[in-house]
């Protein structure tokens, strides 16, 4: 696999005021969406089995899933409603009994979140105008077409607008599809992480992707 | 003096003119918030292999990831606060319960005949599994007529069927 070119994304001056350590890094990959092969289904198996009750239940005590804990509190979300992102594969992990393969590009995101505790986001490379960053939603602002967005809520925008909300949903008409050629996979980083784990999130799915 | 004392003057004469700079306060309030969070997590730890405890639960404020006013910060602060409270109470009390048991099955151990069919459970004593103690009769009927009383220590969780 040829070097990830790692980007930081720009963050508003009101929202680095507000968190001084939040950051994006994000990397464009080639990608040719579609089922996982063999090796990947086997990593998520292998995944999974290191998963037990007890793991999961301390896990909001290891540092990076704190990290984003604490975030989502300070942002108004209640983590034990809306899971971060690591918390969720866990929690998906103990209900189904196991990590299901869905496609390749999801079981990457899968398989590097639950590795590095770093929340994932892959958008289409076509889809996104301009560079990356964070900042907050203005009013009136929509996510996609459909999806109206609260007053100051954070967004992953581009240079036109949101094409996700930090920690939760990417737009329709910037996620990944199955005619995606190249995509961009963004790392949201929060105090507490330090940058080497947004780049292992990083690297571990662009390695996933390349398997 | 009184002059002075009973001059009148208009409703924002006496405002401030700039406005008040948050940033300080706003700094405090997220640290506290990371703080009891992690006071929260830790306890949440503790309760940990015991069911029936109190989940403290800190509802979200809605409308998504946004940056939150000082009210909203400081409210969340104040009910973070109070669930930590709330959880480190119960935690407490449920604590002085398991110390109370773990001394009763030792009592039971040394004196079976003064706590007949008394039955303390590990999860009275906040453990994992289904180990109990009960005190009982030897060789049943003859056991109770003689005070022939004994521990009986269940070998563990049934078979899942």
């Amino acid at each position: 696999m040829s070097e990830l070119d790692l980007v930081d994304g720009w963050v508003e001056p009101e929202l680095a005021e507000e968190f001084p350590q939040l950051s994006l890094v994000h990397a464009r990959v080639e990608v040719h969406p579609g089922p996982s092969p063999r090796e990947v289904k086997q990593r998520l198996r292998m995944l999974a089995d290191r998963y037990t009750g007890g793991k999961v239940v301390h896990m909001r005590q290891d540092p990076v899933p704190w990290a984003y804990r604490v975030f989502s509190r300070q942002v108004g979300i209640d983590p034990d409603t809306d899971r971060t992102p690591v918390e969720g594969v866990a929690l998906r992990r103990l209900k189904h009994g196991g990590l299901r393969s869905e496609n390749v590009v999801d079981d990457a995101l899968t398989i590097a979140i639950a590795e590095t505790g770093v929340p994932l986001i892959a958008l289409d490379a076509e889809c996104v105008d301009g560079d990356l960053g964070l900042r907050l939603a203005r009013s009136g602002e929509t996510l996609g077409d459909a999806r109206p967005l609260s007053a100051r809520q954070l967004v992953i925008a581009d240079g036109q607008r949101p094409v996700a909300v930090v920690l939760g949903e990417v737009g329709e008409d910037a996620g990944v599809t199955p005619t995606t050629e190249r995509m961009i996979l963004c790392a949201l980083g929060v105090k507490g992480v330090p940058r080497i784990s947004l780049e292992e999130a990083l690297w571990c799915a662009a390695e996933t992707l390349y398997t | 003096m009184p002059d002075v004392l009973d001059r009148t003057v208009g409703p924002f004469a006496l405002a401030p003119t700039t406005v008040p700079d948050e940033r300080a306060a706003r700094r405090t309030l997220l640290d506290q918030v990371a703080r009891l969070e992690s006071e929260l997590s830790q306890l949440f730890c503790s309760t940990w292999p015991r069911t029936h405890m109190p989940r403290p639960q800190v509802a979200g404020r809605g409308g998504g990831p946004r940056l939150l006013s000082l009210e909203e910060l400081e409210e969340l602060r104040d009910e973070l606060a109070g669930r930590v409270a709330d959880a480190r109470r119960a935690l407490s009390d449920r604590t002085w319960v398991e110390e109370q048991n773990r001394r009763l099955i030792e009592e039971m151990l040394l004196e079976p005949e003064r706590h007949k069919w008394v039955r303390v459970s590990h999860e009275d004593i906040g453990e994992p599994g289904c180990k109990h103690w009960h005190v009982r009769p030897r060789w049943s009927f003859i056991g109770m007529l003689m005070g022939w009383w004994r521990v009986v220590i269940s070998s563990g969780c049934p078979l899942a069927t």
